[in-house]
């Protein structure tokens, strides 16, 4: 095999790796927007704030402690113990979920019925209200978050590709536990979704909030459990993301990447979510590997993915799978 | 008692057309121009302008594009960022190509510029909406950062990849580079300012912006009743952008005098415009001041109370900015969804019967 292709196909596997741990972050925005036509901005904060949390509670940091030593003239940092990974991550899930109740308690109860891009707005605002609180909470230091899971590349990939081609593929095993995760996550979710009465409840939320209320669901409690699940979707999505490139300010950013994702596979789908994530992250690894690094100066991961995305609205205004938008007037 | 109309009659059809129809209103408006433009200039030092006035001059300017696309139009844009720094880096070019050119007109034909890259933006908005088309704005937001960041050409070949203003004056006075004074950058800007703010506000009350508000309201209900969707929103995208794109050259030229594009025109600086116009008020000139000079103030002020006075460690007082600033968009989305210039109207209103209320 020559060893242009050889190359094209591991960036192409890559691409896939990468696509997976998009299309995560991209499922929590379509939780959250099916159910309560809420198009979350924060989704990437909350990925932040929880894996932020994560490191904070399994190093024993004392929340707050910048902002307690700066007001009382205390020194204190650490608890002094270390949580293990699986009941951090427990208490962190906890924590999501009381951020769960207290958006919907605090803001979102305010605005129900207001005009969508003001809840935009509002979860833009949220955005920064989080990611302060999660920065004077835990410091805003890059923090490494090690929950055991395996890293590097994977040897035995290397060498089976190497005695198959010729050339051994570089594939790192953290991509592949991502991707084994998010497929059991999205297969969960669709369960849930499917056959399950609070999953069933939130189908019949998502399509008609005014029916749903006839028939007896309690709308808060449904979003309540949407915004507990889209902060379950942000935890793993963090830790994800925060094994590979360290817990900092750059991972609220994943929520960036995601939008073309929604934009391609449609604000309303979950399957959307993951073929869309998939197309951009083989489509901007292709694009900056074949023309991106060697003819426009590299870096065109930055855009690629929005330009796409944007050619492709042009021809289908609701993406990929999206409900097709019917107006009146 | 303030703010009535009785007893001010209007004897033609100019007068019954002006912008501020009420008398109190058209003096309040004369006061503020009056000590904007002859006793500021003569009591500012470099600090007040440097931290304050021109912060707030530009960002105003920034603000009433964007609330004319946003507010008027209807057309959410993400892309501030993006089009400030095709005005800066259009204005950077200007200004190193023609060096003897007065900066009026290169800080203009910059707006211009600008102006023709938005409405070339501005394209995918007859089909994509919504959310959509916010997501869509990003686009240009990226594309247009990392353009000017790897094509060298914009940029003179600079080894740093910054660009940084020569000196440029203008009718012999100097307004860019170190050696400004700062009441002639001061007046440099407020001219800039106080022209937008007029021709926004004359566009926004003519056919021009009905056109923009019936796009904003429905779409489909404007087309039908014959406003030509294609025009309106590629006028809004364009005149958007000719005011951001200026405002984008006054920041860079005047302001900072020196850039990193994706420092200065990254992603955050959207979203700050945008605050301004979701605090200030959406499709409201005074609006866009009032959120300007409010997301202006409070981070000096912050840093007034925070770091002087509490003597707390500035990274700390930089978080509390931003949940104070989260928290504030969030309240006020909540109680105020149309911003302070609502507060300014009822404020108003209340006056008018003040302080007999019946």
């Amino acid at each position: 095999m020559p060893e242009q292709l050889a190359f094209t196909i591991e960036v192409f596997l890559n691409g896939l790796m990468a696509g997976v741990l998009y299309a995560l972050v991209a499922l929590g925005f379509v939780l959250i927007y099916k159910a309560s036509g809420i198009f979350n901005y924060a989704q990437g904060v909350m990925a932040l704030f929880a894996a932020l949390t994560l490191v904070g509670v399994m190093e024993g940091q004392v929340p707050f402690s910048h902002l307690i030593n700066a007001i009382l003239g205390t020194e204190v940092h650490h608890f002094g113990w270390h949580v293990p990974a699986f009941l951090a991550i427990a208490f962190t899930m906890l924590v999501m979920i009381v951020l769960a109740y207290c958006v919907q308690r605090f803001v979102f109860r305010y605005l129900v019925g207001q005009e969508p891009i003001i809840l935009f707005m509002a979860t833009i605002g949220l955005a920064y209200f989080l990611e302060g609180v999660g920065d004077l909470m835990w410091g805003s230091e890059i923090k490494t978050l090690d929950v055991g899971l395996p890293q590097g590349i994977n040897v035995w990939i290397d060498e089976f590709t190497f005695n198959a081609t010729g050339y051994g593929f570089f594939i790192d095993n953290l991509d592949i536990v991502a991707s084994i995760v998010a497929a059991i996550l999205v297969i969960g979710l669709v369960m849930f979704a499917q056959y399950t009465k609070q999953g069933r409840a939130m189908r019949a939320v998502a399509d008609d909030h005014q029916a749903a209320l006839s028939v007896g669901v309690s709308l808060n409690f449904i979003w309540i459990l949407v915004w507990s699940l889209a902060g379950f979707v942000a935890l793993v999505a963090g830790i994800m993301w925060g094994a590979k490139s360290g817990v900092q300010f750059s991972l609220s950013l994943i929520a960036l990447k995601a939008l073309p994702v929604l934009m391609l596979g449609g604000f309303t789908s979950i399957p959307g979510a993951i073929v869309g994530g998939l197309i951009i992250g083989v489509g901007e690894k292709l694009f900056e590997f074949l023309i991106g690094a060697p003819y426009l100066g590299g870096a065109t991961e930055n855009w690629f993915a929005y330009m796409l995305a944007l050619v492709f609205l042009v021809f289908r205004p609701q993406g990929l799978f999206g409900e097709k938008i019917i107006e009146r007037v | 008692m303030f703010y009535r109309e009785a007893g001010d009659f209007n004897t033609s059809y100019a007068q019954d057309q002006q912008t501020f129809p009420i008398k109190f209103d058209r003096y309040r408006y004369y006061l503020v121009l009056f000590v904007a433009i002859f006793v500021i200039p003569f009591v500012v030092n470099d600090y007040w302008v440097n931290s304050l006035f021109l912060p707030f001059l530009i960002y105003a300017i920034a603000a009433i594009g964007l609330n004319i696309l946003v507010g008027y139009c209807g057309q959410v844009s993400l892309g501030t960022g993006g089009f400030m720094a095709v005005g800066a880096y259009a204005c950077y070019k200007l200004m190193t190509a023609m060096p003897e050119v007065s900066m009026f007109i290169h800080i203009l034909l910059a707006g211009g510029i600008t102006a023709a890259v938005g409405a070339l933006f501005g394209l995918p908005s007859l089909r994509i909406k919504g959310f959509y088309l916010a997501v869509a704005t990003l686009a240009a937001q990226f594309f247009l950062v990392w353009l000017f960041n790897r094509v060298p050409w914009f940029y003179n070949y600079s080894a740093s990849g910054q660009i940084s203003a020569p000196e440029r004056d203008t009718f012999g006075i100097l307004i860019t580079g170190p050696n400004t004074e700062a009441w002639a950058t001061y007046m440099f800007c407020l001219i800039f300012t106080i022209g937008s703010a007029l021709v926004a506000r004359n566009l926004t009350r003519g056919s021009v912006g009905r056109k923009w508000m019936a796009i904003r309201d429905m779409d489909i209900a404007a087309e039908i009743i014959g406003v030509n969707p294609l025009r309106a929103k590629l006028t809004a995208f364009a005149v958007s952008s000719f005011f951001i794109g200026v405002s984008g050259a006054l920041f860079f030229s005047i302001y900072l005098g020196a850039v990193e594009v994706g420092e200065a025109f990254g992603i955050q600086k959207s979203f700050l415009v945008l605050f301004m116009i979701i605090i200030g008020g959406l499709g409201s000139i005074f609006g866009s001041f009032a959120g300007a000079a409010f997301l202006v103030l409070l981070p000096v002020l912050l840093k007034i109370v925070g770091v002087d006075w509490l003597g707390w460690p500035t990274d700390i007082v930089a978080h509390l900015q931003l949940v104070i600033v989260g928290g504030l968009i969030v309240i006020f989305l909540i109680a105020e969804p149309h911003g302070l210039a609502q507060l300014w109207r009822v404020a108003k209103e209340k006056l008018r019967l003040w302080p007999f209320p019946h």
